[in-house]
């Protein structure tokens, strides 16, 4: 060991900074992976669902004697049922209840009405046809506006009379709430008086997460030892596990939830779906396991969605271009339950990061959440809660603010930018920014593309497309994104009650390996490699011999899951600070050994040291024996160590994107020439997985922006409920990206890491609509709605005349 | 609803089972053979994740009934890797991080075999065309790219040279 | 997800899958490739009792090449690519088969369920109407041929009776100048808009232009008045503008997620257009 340099001894580690190659690889790559869907238990049933066709209507009857006819049908499930469990409704993650099985009507096309629990998946699917349900339909409403209207349909006759819902006043029988923060008066004000003051309504539409694997499970409950177990597509096992409890009053030390490989997340994959509540039930009623797994379609069309979101703002400036205030207003559909999955107390998530990364002195933000006869969800699909609508609205009304002062909108952002000397930076709606250096990273990324010679080349399309010589436009996207993950502080963030701390424990064994177990769980983002870095680096262990696990809470300490980006900053945070505690009690075990007294020792990268005396030192491998080995006094035997980390702030990731778009002024098809992205996630644990994340999110930003959508017609029937018109871009259409960063720790982390898994697809929808729009500007657009795919593009050029 | 009795070969094995002739083969494979390595990700033949390779050719085994591969020749992802544990495209998707949540992963490393033979030494955009069958949600596709270019480098640099023998 | 039960057949003779159509009726159903039928019967939008596979029918296979092309009914896309054969005497084949779909369905795919099934947005009909194709179809009552121009009647309604079974697809070799042009919003969907040409000249005058639409109506077209509008042209824009306003005329289109009419028949012009140049290059 002693023959190693310095810089051996750190590589050997492959821990914080280095590119290590993923553990979990070698079962993927073979098929050994372990979905929910893979499970087979002795006697498993399967259940599933029929559905609403109707958007809105009352059940009138649901006739189940052929299907309960069918061999091999064991039960059909309804909501009365359910009842007398209290489970034919649940309680969702924002306050509100929606219903598990339809109770008396439907609010949403999809909606589940029964659960059949067959032998196996084939009967159940024959069974499922046989039954025959009566609807007496009632009209529709699926326009968030058309909805707060006075003769507006009755939605939720649950909350009749109800004037005061979880978040304060209701004044409408489809609103859900009023959220508002900032300075009302001093921004209008501001507006009133200011020397430029620009516009829009700037609508982020309906999509959703759509991961390559729906949403599933497997519930078994055992009689004999009184144990209920979930197997399931969880982002947040523990969570759940104290839902299930609550739910089925069973408690928590008799259910076990483990999430076990889940193909994917983003979102969609945090909330308690009824198709998890009707398996427990029917679990304990038949005393046999059920698996429930979803359809593509139930996927789309009726779990937790993303965003649809209207924001009408207003931004004043000074003829400079100094922006003064800030000003907005949400409509934010729902709809037909409120299931967004918020911390408690943020109903409208953090949309309040709207200001950006500018420094506007003041402003306003005031949100209505309204029912709709459409599915309910909100939050999901790397939104950060909210952020990526957020990040979305700041950067299309810097555009239209440009355009109003007749200024380029890369200067524009950077007369606005916080200065790094502001750090850390109040904002005017209540954020404490951690850390930033805006203009670096905007230089950095501006030169990088080769700006200026962009935009002159921009010009000169322009005068070859009036003079006849092309069809083609070009557009250049900027984007420079601020976002706030990492949730968060107890004090004022909580799931359902459950503060979002986050944990690791960790054990060292004799021989000096090592195990670790986090309240979080992985769908992709490779915490079984990334976390072990981290600890490597803290306690001098290679990475390649410390085992990470997460998701079964039989096992796993307490934590509140894998969404917004918060892994890194709060679980990453536990990991350091565990990871501090076992080399606090190690080198105790060190000075005892080397017998100085601790302040003797310093630590050198695997090994305690003592100062000035460079040949006497332990390591951590032989610390770990010792502690299993020496009786030394004062201390307890073992190493071993646990951390809740509580975090004092959220971390605040940054970027600066940039696209350049080639578009056909006559078929609307955009070709993406090239696409720049610069990450700041502060301490960079693995910048080969960073890459894989920008790579992932910035696709899902360019589906987002350029033609994936949940649609829906006036009748509420789901226009985009299959992978036909649900886009999903497949390798021919998807960009080739070119990714960059600058490192600006947090300064309140551990290890200074801020998280990086949501900044590509919060700042890269931004970058792919703007360059829309940019290429259309010299023609006079202002504003034209996301998704920007063919026909849209068609019409903005055919709007503006170029078509004559 | 009588069941059939299915033979055909999978993984140079002959196996065989009861089952419906409507069965999807992805089902046969998973639930009656015990092959979960290939995936469901639709029902509308899109997505691609539950790619087998069947009598030579890439094929979505959602779209076909176990009736219809009656006497097949089917190769799944179990079957691909190499004499000594992961093979070479399995090692590249390692390699160049071609993989995130792994749920497209068997789909695309068993269409990736079957490209490369197709086409041993394609370029990027035939990799991308080629490929075009099977969606991915977590690597937006660039390390998929680089990881099959980089296997069919590797794949062809392995590979002797022809003897004159083999003109006959 | 799950299809319903049927009956499942898979006769080794073009008599014998007769034989299962005769006695069982409208309850039976050919199935070739499957990939337009599996999808559809897992939707449980069809109900079939008897399915009838043609995989094992010899005489449904194979290419000829000679004056008159001859297809066998049960050959794949990816034959369509990579025979050969058929890339040097009709290589407006390959050109579209190329844009069908993606890699997996084309193995599988066949021209045959491609063009019988009667879907406007199939590619292989408005291909065949350009080529002026004909369809070989043995019923009971013996082997009658229909001309593509004449097959389609409404959107899965054609000339091919139930009990009949398309055997093959026979055209002229044809000369001089083709393309297929397709605008679609992503690799697997189907056309936005397409258009088929085939073109000859002679001293930079055109002698012949064969136009056909795809899904811009309930059917295929094949606008006998596009493809007049060029002939005798220099192929110039007048001669294009011309050959796009007739076309227009003739076509249908329906919106859907793709677009409003408006926009599918402005894209109908464009890939007209596109097609038109890019096949007199080739004259």
């Amino acid at each position: 060991m002693n023959d190693l340099s310095h810089d051996q001894r750190v590589a050997g580690l492959k821990g914080l900074g280095s590119s290590r190659k993923r553990v979990e690889d070698a079962r993927f790559t073979q098929g050994k992976g372990n979905y929910v869907d893979d499970i087979k238990m002795p006697d498993m049933l399967f259940g599933d669902f029929v559905r609403s066709q109707y958007a809105h209507a009352r059940i009138k009857s649901v006739n189940t004697a052929a299907a309960l006819a069918l061999p091999g049908v064991i039960a059909v499930l309804q909501a009365a049922d359910l009842a007398p469990l209290g489970l034919h409704w649940m309680p969702t993650l924002a306050g509100d209840k929606q219903m598990v099985l339809a109770d008396g009507k439907v609010l949403f096309q999809g909606q589940e009405i029964a659960f059949v629990i067959a032998e196996d998946r084939y009967i159940c699917a024959d069974a499922i046809e046989l039954i025959e349900v009566e609807y007496e339909e009632l009209p529709v409403v699926v326009d968030p506006f058309k909805a707060m209207l006075p003769g507006a349909p009755v939605l939720r006759e649950d909350l009749a009379g109800q004037t005061k819902g979880a978040h304060g006043a209701r004044i409408h029988h489809n609103h859900i709430f009023r959220w508002e923060v900032g300075d009302k008066d001093g921004t209008e004000a501001v507006v009133a008086s200011a020397d430029v003051v620009a516009e829009e309504m700037i609508y982020y539409h309906r999509t959703h997460p759509c991961p390559l694997e729906t949403c599933g499970c497997v519930a078994s409950m055992d009689k004999i030892n009184g144990k209920l177990t979930l197997w399931g597509t969880f982002q947040a096992p523990h969570v759940v596990r104290t839902v299930a409890s609550l739910l089925s009053g069973i408690p928590e030390s008799s259910i076990r939830v483990v999430s076990p490989d889940i193909g994917g997340g983003f979102g969609n994959k945090v909330g308690v779906y009824p198709g998890y509540v009707c398996s427990i039930v029917a679990s304990i009623v038949t005393g046999r396991p059920v698996k429930w797994v979803e359809d593509r379609m139930d996927n789309l069309m009726t779990t937790a969605f993303a965003r649809d979101y209207w924001m009408q703002g207003k931004i004043a400036a000074t003829k400079e271009g100094k922006i003064t205030g800030l000003w907005c207003h949400v409509t934010a559909d729902h709809g037909a339950f409120d299931a967004c999955a918020d911390p408690t107390k943020f109903p409208a998530g953090f949309f309040s990061i709207c200001t950006g990364s500018y420094d506007i002195p003041v402003a306003y933000v005031g949100v209505d959440g309204v029912y709709t006869n459409k599915a309910p969800g909100g939050v999901s699909y790397r939104c950060s809660f909210r952020v990526t609508e957020a990040a979305y609205f700041i950067e299309r009304m810097i555009e239209v603010l440009a355009i109003k002062l007749g200024m380029d909108s890369a200067e524009l952002r950077r007369i606005n930018f916080i200065r790094k000397d502001q750090f850390p930076y109040h904002s005017a709606l209540g954020w404490e920014y951690d850390s930033g250096d805006y203009h670096t990273a905007w230089d950095k990324a501006l030169a990088a593309v080769g700006y200026d010679a962009l935009r002159a080349e921009q010009t000169q399309r322009v005068a070859d497309f009036k003079a006849g010589k092309t069809r083609s436009l070009m557009g250049i996207g900027l984007s420079f994104f601020t976002e706030i993950v990492g949730a968060g502080p107890v004090k004022n963030c909580d799931i359902l009650g459950m503060g979002m701390f986050d944990s690791c424990e960790i054990r060292i064994h004799p021989t000096g390996s090592a195990l670790a177990r986090l309240g979080t769980i992985s769908q992709g983002q490779g915490h079984a490699t990334t976390f072990a870095q981290i600890l490597a680096t803290e306690i001098g262990i290679s990475a390649d011999l410390i085992t990470i696990e997460e998701g079964d809470t039989d096992t796993a300490p307490y934590g509140l899951g894998t969404y917004g980006s918060r892994s890194t900053p709060v679980a990453g945070a536990a990991t350091a600070m565990a990871g501090r505690k076992i080399r606090a009690k190690a080198q105790m075990i060190a000075a005892y050994l080397l017998e100085v007294h601790d302040n003797d020792l310093e630590w050198d990268v695997d090994r305690f040291v003592v100062k000035g005396v460079p040949e006497r030192f332990k390591t951590m491998k032989e610390l770990a024996y010792a502690a299993y080995n020496q009786a030394i006094p004062g201390l307890e035997p073992g190493l071993e160590a646990v951390s809740y980390y509580d975090p004092p702030n959220m971390t605040y990731p940054f970027g600066a994107y940039i696209c350049v778009m080639d578009i056909d002024a006559d078929t609307g098809v955009a070709d993406i020439r090239s696409f720049y992205a610069l990450d700041d996630c502060g301490t960079r644990i693995n910048p080969m997985i960073i890459e894989g994340q920008v790579h992932g999110g910035a696709t899902e930003a360019f589906a987002i922006a350029m033609g994936q959508e949940i649609a829906y017609d006036e009748m509420g029937n789901c226009m985009t409920g299959s992978l036909m018109d649900f886009f999903l871009p497949t390798s021919w259409e998807t960009p080739h990206y070119t990714t960059d960063h600058t490192e600006t720790p947090s300064p309140h982390h551990p290890i200074g890491a801020k998280g990086v898994g949501e900044s590509p697809n919060v700042g890269g929808v931004p970058a792919f609509s703007n360059a829309v729009h940019d290429a259309f500007r010299p023609f006079g657009l202002k504003q034209s709605h996301m998704p920007h795919d063919h026909w849209r593009i068609w019409r903005i050029a055919n709007q503006l005349g170029l078509h004559g | 609803m009588s069941k059939m009795h299915l033979k055909l070969r999978v993984n140079g094995k002959s196996v065989e089972t009861l089952c419906e002739p409507r069965e999807l083969l992805i089902h046969v494979l998973r639930e009656r053979l015990n092959l979960t390595g290939a995936h469901i990700g639709c029902e509308t033949s899109h997505c691609g994740a539950c790619t087998v390779d069947m009598n030579g050719m890439s094929v979505k085994s959602c779209t076909v009934f176990a009736a219809q591969s009656q006497g097949a020749e089917v190769t799944t992802i179990e079957g691909l890797a190499g004499p000594d544990g992961m093979s070479v495209l399995q090692q590249a998707f390692r390699e160049h991080h071609g993989l995130q949540c792994g749920y497209c992963t068997p789909g695309m490393i068993t269409r990736a075999h079957r490209l490369l033979l197709e086409n041993p030494l394609p370029t990027e955009e035939e990799v991308r065309f080629g490929m075009a069958g099977n969606l991915c949600r977590c690597t937006g596709y660039q390390n998929i790219v680089k990881a099959i270019l980089h296997a069919s480098v590797e794949m062809n640099a392995a590979r002797k040279p022809q003897v004159t023998e083999a003109a006959e | 997800m799950i299809p319903q039960t049927f009956e499942y057949h898979r006769p080794k003779t073009i008599p014998d899958a007769l034989a299962i159509l005769t006695s069982h009726g409208d309850e039976a159903r050919v199935i070739a490739g499957g990939h337009s039928l599996i999808p559809v019967m897992k939707q449980r939008l069809t109900e079939i009792g008897h399915l009838v596979d043609l995989q094992d029918i010899g005489d449904l296979k194979g290419v000829s090449i000679g004056d008159t092309v001859r297809i066998g009914a049960m050959t794949t896309q990816h034959t369509l690519i990579t025979h050969a054969g058929l890339a040097a005497a009709v290589p407006l084949l390959a050109e579209a088969a190329l844009q069908i779909a993606d890699p997996q369905v084309r193995y599988v795919g066949t021209i045959g369920g491609n063009v019988a099934n009667g879907d406007p947005a199939n590619d292989m009909p408005g291909l065949m109407m350009c080529l002026d194709a004909q369809f070989v179809l043995t019923g009971p009552g013996g082997t009658r041929t229909v001309a593509a121009r004449q097959f389609y009647q409404g959107a899965y309604s054609t000339e091919r009776a139930e009990d009949e079974i398309l055997v093959a697809i026979e055209m002229a070799r044809p000369v001089g100048g083709y393309a297929y042009e397709k605008q679609k919003r992503k690799i697997g969907d189907y056309a936005t808009a397409a258009a088929a040409v085939l073109m000859t000249g002679s001293g930079g005058k055109v002698t012949a232009a064969s136009v056909a639409m795809t899904n811009l109506s309930d059917v295929p077209v094949w606008s006998a008045a596009a493809g007049e509008a060029l002939v005798g042209s220099d192929c110039g824009p007048d001669a294009v503008k011309a050959a796009v306003a007739a076309m227009l005329v003739d076509i249908n289109p329906s919106a859907d997620n793709r677009g409003p009419v408006e926009f599918k028949r402005h894209v109908a012009g464009v890939v007209l257009g596109r097609a038109v140049a890019r096949a007199w290059s080739r004259c």
